[in-house]
């Protein structure tokens, strides 16, 4: 027992460890944080290639590239990959490295339980990704897995598709677990819940969002295995199941799910736009209602992604309406956003210039999402590459702009260096453009009729879908730019100031850059 | 702590080997699952080794814990922090088992008088070209394919009458798990008395219901395959049944072991403090836990 008393006595107030042992036996918040970040931008340009390859098919009309089976494997593995690979450990990497110092806390809540949900990924990750080189493929039914093409018709390694979501899973509600029960209990005396930083009440509603639907989806491949294995017909009308009872339940997770996307986003953007404008954030409590709110109406839309199942009407008046309401507390951000920079001494440095474009291209992201809810109007657009428009704006242009925003925002304080301003801006407006010249045209091919999900079209289509996949080139070729000014970044670099920004608040600013790796030791004061 | 009052712990090799654990284990289960027809397969063994790997690991970490908090290491904060993730924990298995009710109410009010036709949707027709003998009751014991592809069932769990009401082997569990989560109430109550010995009888009592529960568990389930020909492979009925109880049974298994480790903590330990125990409340909640999950069954599964 004294061992362990003296184990507790030595480390504290020392660096980190030497060598690999310091990333794999961590406990360290920063760490943790940088190993999300790094494993997520492992997982981008992964997920990333594999757009390349459906852009790269869909240049022309016909097969060129890929089989039509591994097209599909394709689709699959993207959306899987960037969801649960990209943009959440990103925004838990995120909260990881901020969440502590924004509040004044040493470290996690659970520190021990927060390397486990980092180290999980991996394996999760190394195990989807060898399903490519499985009998059979790996799978191919699309990342909403929808049965019975995720379960009759699935290819044997849906088996293993399932675990590792199950781990995953198992991973995020852990993650969540800490980072709410940081936020509840960590706080320096002071920060009273209306005191907190934005960042950290959006990562508030977002853990619990995650808690509440991951078990929902863990259920929901629990009942594909039991389907697929053992006999059960969960999903299978012949024995008195119904495959829309998949749909249901998946989205009861995946509309929250789309949600736990972008509200650490909102946080992100709120805080730079604040910074960059030189002024108070305009409506700090009406940005945390419309988040509460965003986050308990999440719960009751979900069924606006089934509007063509044949749900009955009352449902489907229900699920419109529901829909529309989001717009509300979503508007109110806006709004909000776009108040705080009018009349500010407005600087665009490269976190800006990614929070306004962020705050321009949501929005239209937000406005399709306004389009689609409407069922009639659904009844056309479901499953064109209208709703792939939609969605990649709200989830590139939106979460994915945050997060690089963030990171050029915060890498300062980080590594204790300031970016290349040039490049980071040359990155902007490559990323930009790419983004828009990829995603604007894929509104037009939709409306026109174009399926999503298939490797060949009609030809009518040819010229948006060439456009298109330039777009698509130059977007994905840029953040071979990022990733090099990330490194350069990292390496050296002049040296960041504490405050970084003119205009930065925040207790993460008035700590030295880089952080010192344990921040806190005491509580800080508060104002 | 260097005149700080936070806790900081130091690095850990806990964690990295439970992830490795998870990964034998799940990479064991998906191969052992997609080889079941092949006798040669021996994937099984990867997936005992995780099992073997994961319990190690769960108990040396739980170990230290448990040295540090002997030490005195543990802030007040931490054990807040401890507190509030155990709440949070039980929310998401309240979720987990929220996904199968859904199902099971979707099921019952939706999908199957659908199949029978009721309603102007795509459903009638599907019920009227595909099955049209197929009837809505619940429980589905004949399958809208008559058992074509299903094993139909001879007879359900549900409520016999009031007739037969002390033969029914549900009524007697919830005799049984109400009561436990009576005693494991009035172990803590002795507990929080200081009352150590009162503790460890009632504790020893609760951990007992929870074996003659699941031993009455597997005596249902053995008569439903054996005598009423219910299974997995029975329709809807069966799947919605030998799902929630069956998670709901694993469940009753852990948090039974978990008050097992208490109790034993305690017993051969003296561990648990008359104002400082919250390993044992954290078991206890679970228990409670898995009560009201019962209940929700016994309602929804068993009566209705």
């Amino acid at each position: 027992m004294s061992a362990v008393i003296e184990n507790h006595h030595d480390e504290h107030d020392h660096g980190p460890a030497k060598g690999l042992t310091r990333w794999l036996f961590t406990t360290n918040h920063k760490d943790i944080g940088t190993l999300y970040l790094w494993f997520s931008f492992a997982m981008f340009l992964i997920g990333g290639a594999m757009a390349m390859v459906i852009r790269a098919e869909l240049f022309q009309p016909g097969m060129q590239i890929v089989e039509p089976e591994f097209y599909n494997q394709m689709i699959t593995l993207h959306g899987l990959i960037m969801i649960f690979g990209g943009v959440m450990p990103a925004f838990v990497g995120l909260a990881n490295w901020l969440v502590p110092m924004m509040i004044g806390a040493p470290d996690m809540a659970l520190p021990r339980m927060n390397n486990l949900s980092f180290w999980i990924l991996p394996f999760a990750f190394f195990i989807l990704l060898s399903s490519l080189f499985m009998e059979g493929g790996a799978p191919n039914f699309g990342w909403t897995f929808y049965a019975p093409l995720s379960t009759t018709y699935a290819p044997p390694s849906v088996t293993f598709f399932i675990f590792s979501v199950h781990i995953m899973g198992a991973s995020s509600i852990m993650g969540a677990i800490n980072v709410v029960v940081t936020i509840m209990n960590m706080r320096a005396p002071g920060v009273t819940l209306m005191k907190m930083p934005l960042f950290v009440w959006s990562w508030l509603i977002t853990a619990y969002l995650l808690i509440a639907v991951m078990p929902v989806l863990a259920g929901a491949v629990t009942m594909m295995l039991m389907d697929i294995h053992f006999g059960t017909s969960f999903f299978n009308a012949a024995g008195g199941g119904d495959p829309v009872l998949f749909q249901h339940i998946f989205w009861f997770f995946g509309h929250p799910e789309v949600y736990i996307m972008i509200l650490p986003a909102f946080g992100i953007v709120s805080h730079i736009i604040e910074t960059f404008s030189r002024k108070q954030l305009f409506g700090y409590s009406s940005m945390v209602w419309a988040m509460l709110s965003i986050a308990i109406l999440s719960f009751v839309v979900w069924a606006h992604h089934m509007f063509t199942v044949g749900l009955p009407l009352a449902a489907e008046i229900f699920f419109m309406w529901a829909t529309m309401l989001i717009a509300v507390p979503t508007g109110v951000k806006v709004f909000n956003w776009v108040a705080t920079m009018f009349r500010g001494s407005l600087t665009f440095e490269t976190p800006m210039l990614f929070a306004v474009a962020f705050v321009v291209l949501f929005t239209i992201g937000g406005l399709s999402g306004l389009m689609l809810a409407i069922v009639p109007a659904d009844f056309q657009y479901h499953d064109t590459y209208f709703v792939v428009a939609h969605f990649h704006y709200v989830l590139v242009p939106g979460a994915i702009f945050s997060i690089m925003a963030a990171v050029y925002y915060w890498i300062p304080k980080w590594s204790g260096n300031m970016y290349d301003e040039r490049l980071g801006k040359l990155h902007f407006w490559l990323s930009f453009i790419g983004v828009n010249v990829t995603f604007f045209p894929q509104h037009f091919i939709g409306l026109a009729g174009m399926p999503r999900r298939y490797p060949d079209y009609s030809l009518v289509f040819a010229d948006w879908n060439m456009v298109s996949s330039v777009g698509a080139f130059l977007f994905g070729f840029s953040q071979l730019l990022f990733l090099f000014i990330v490194i350069k970044t990292v390496m050296g670099g002049k040296k960041a100031t504490d405050r970084v920004w003119e205009g930065a608040k925040g207790l993460e600013w008035t700590v030295a850059s880089p952080a010192p790796y344990h921040t806190f030791s005491s509580p800080p004061k508060i104002d | 702590m260097s005149g700080g009052s936070y806790y900081v712990p130091d690095q850990s090799r806990f964690p990295i080997f439970m992830a490795v654990s998870l990964f034998l284990l799940v990479m064991g289960a998906s191969s052992t699952i997609n080889n079941l027809d092949d006798p040669n397969s021996n994937s099984v063994y990867i997936l005992y080794f995780g099992l073997a790997c994961l319990f190690l690991t769960m108990f040396f970490w739980f170990r230290q814990v448990i040295k540090e908090h002997l030490a005195g290491l543990d802030s007040n904060q931490l054990k807040q922090s401890y507190v509030y993730g155990m709440a949070w924990f039980i929310f998401s298995e309240v979720m987990f088992f929220a996904a199968f009710f859904g199902a099971l109410f979707y099921v019952r009010a939706l999908a199957v008088p659908w199949l029978a036709g009721e309603g102007s949707k795509g459903a009638a027709i599907t019920a009227i070209e595909l099955w049209p003998a197929f009837e809505s009751t619940w429980p589905v014991i004949t399958t809208p394919d008559q058992g074509t592809e299903f094993e139909l069932a001879k007879k359900s769990m549900a409520w016999p009458g009031w007739e037969n009401a002390l033969k029914w082997l549900p009524l007697w569990n919830t005799i049984v798990l109400l009561s436990s989560s009576w005693t494991v109430h009035l172990a803590h109550l002795g507990l929080k008395k200081g009352n150590r010995k009162k503790f460890n009888a009632y504790l020893g009592v609760t951990v007992f219901l929870a074996l003659i529960f699941v031993g009455l568990q597997a005596l249902e389930y053995y008569e439903a395959y054996a005598h009423y020909g219910l299974t997995l492979n029975s329709g809807i009925y069966g799947s919605t049944f030998f799902m929630l109880t069956g998670f709901h049974g694993f469940h009753v298994m852990m948090g039974g072991f978990m008050l097992a480790i208490m109790l034993a903590r305690s017993v051969f330990a003296g561990h648990f403090e008359q104002h400082d125990h919250f390993g044992f409340e954290a078991a206890s909640w679970y228990w409670h836990f898995v009560d009201v999950v019962w209940l929700m069954l016994f309602i929804f599964v068993y009566i209705l």
